[in-house]
């Protein structure tokens, strides 16, 4: 695959230390405008640090971190984190709004006129599969799981923000609804065409919904591989992923 | 008992109404300074023993000790109802402080985590997040502060601030119950209606939040 256009998103001789413990050793990748990288590793494995470098929630100890070009610690903080979405494993819904308010919180603070607001609350909600206005008064505790993440995922895409970090944002959703999800959210990438940078551990999810994989292990990126490349490959770190991917299929086609 | 409530009906509203006024100056005061006092330890955790201690210490100073020892201030020592209010503001800040305190930091770490990712700045995270949330552990403080309050205030009678506290005394240096009790039952039912004002408050905005 080759990408014409500069990167989105690129770390540069990234490291992160917290005292002296090196959680982030050397990063060095690029993610390119409409491709999703999924990043795949154990847990501790830093995947999470490095989605939080993106939004500078955490600032690299050394190398930086390059939004469009720029590096992160450049950028107007409030600025770079508005033009990035942000969904998370435990979504963080606020619970004192409802499910417009808090798919409008973006939008209203960018201080939208208020039509342009509820159009959009309308049209994020329409594309995460949320389209009945019936959801629109309900509070937090009155959802699913499901029905919180897709509400997640519409409060991140509220101000149509061009990047996307999602932290394992289908890890606590039961396996026939996550299944679901992933399936329209596929669908949605193709929609949406934003640059995408997914946190997962789950192998079937990385190959089902990355355009490439980056492996990370204990800090290190140990390669980035097509889905395909992925699968084929006979690297003894990706080899046990592959094991366990198929151990799981098995069962299915025997 | 009531015969005296009658016939002193005009005293009676005069303390009460002066009980009231001191309550309500030093509340108001002492939710103006606890309540950012209260914000400012979750964003310097630092000074969380310094502030949270100091208060705690002003509230085991007996309440008669603490006029003694405000006395002697210039400024404060002249008139009555300064050192009334100086007083209790500072027997009100723990609970306000404490709760404000409790109440934010309470506030989920994933609500935190997405309000400072989608780019809320400080202030906005505070007003439309934080201490919405924190409104219904708030308002415990105030209520707790407030039943504090009205039930000091009694003692400013001891250095001539007024209020229903007069009653008391003067029952006791006359020996008459039917006079203690002039000024303690609407003291103890200013309180009593105070905490369920405060409590219907509260549970409204605790519907509000879910």
């Amino acid at each position: 695959m080759s990408y014409p256009s500069e990167p989105v998103v690129e770390f540069a001789n990234v490291s992160f230390r917290v005292d002296s413990r090196t959680l982030l050793n050397e990063l060095n990748f690029a993610i390119h405008s409409g491709e999703t990288l999924m990043l795949l590793g154990r847990s501790g494995s830093g995947k999470t640090t490095s989605l939080k470098l993106i939004n500078r929630l955490l600032v690299p100890s050394e190398g930086e971190v390059r939004v469009e070009g720029k590096s992160t610690t450049q950028w107007d903080v409030v600025k770079l984190r508005r033009h990035i979405g942000y969904a998370i494993q435990d979504v963080g819904l606020f619970p004192h709004y409802t499910v417009e308010q808090n798919v409008a919180v973006i939008p209203k603070l960018e201080g939208w006129p208020r039509e342009r607001v509820a159009a959009r609350v309308q049209e994020v909600l329409q594309i995460v599969g949320l389209p009945s206005r019936e959801f629109l008064k309900r509070y937090p505790n009155q959802l699913s799981g499901g029905q919180r993440q897709r509400v997640g995922l519409a409060r991140a895409l509220a101000a149509d923000p061009p990047i996307l970090l999602m932290d394992e944002p289908f890890g606590a959703l039961d396996p026939i609804t996550r299944a679901e999800i992933q399936r329209e959210f596929k669908a949605l990438q193709q929609r949406l065409q934003k640059t995408i940078v997914f946190v997962t551990h789950d192998v079937g999810e990385a190959l089902l919904l990355g355009s490439r994989i980056a492996l990370m292990e204990s800090g290190n990126l140990h390669g980035i591989y097509t889905p395909r490349e992925f699968v084929h490959s006979g690297d003894a770190e990706v080899k046990p992923y592959i094991d366990a991917f198929r151990a799981t299929q098995q069962i299915l086609s025997a | 008992m009531f015969e005296f409530i009658v016939n002193h009906r005009y005293e009676v509203a005069t303390l009460t109404a002066e009980h009231l006024w001191l309550v309500a100056v030093s509340m108001t005061l002492a939710i103006l300074i606890g309540v950012p006092l209260g914000i400012l330890l979750t964003r310097r955790p630092g000074w969380k023993a310094v502030i949270l201690g100091s208060t705690n210490v002003i509230q085991t100073i007996p309440s008669l000790a603490l006029f003694g020892l405000l006395l002697p201030l210039p400024w404060l020592g002249v008139r009555a109802d300064r050192l009334t209010v100086t007083a209790l503001v500072l027997y009100a800040l723990l609970p306000i402080v404490r709760n404000t305190y409790v109440g934010i930091s309470g506030v989920e770490g994933a609500v935190r985590e997405a309000a400072v990712g989608m780019g809320m700045t400080s202030r906005e995270l505070l007003w439309h997040i934080e201490l919405p949330l924190a409104t219904p552990v708030i308002l415990t403080g105030v209520r707790v502060a407030t039943v504090i309050t009205i039930g000091v205030a009694t003692i400013a009678a001891a250095i001539g601030a007024g209020g229903l506290g007069e009653f008391i005394f003067r029952g006791l240096a006359m020996v008459d119950t039917h006079v203690i009790l002039a000024g303690a039952v609407p003291a103890a039912l200013m309180a009593l209606l105070a905490d369920a004002a405060l409590g219907l408050v509260q549970s409204g905005f605790q519907r509000r939040i879910r």
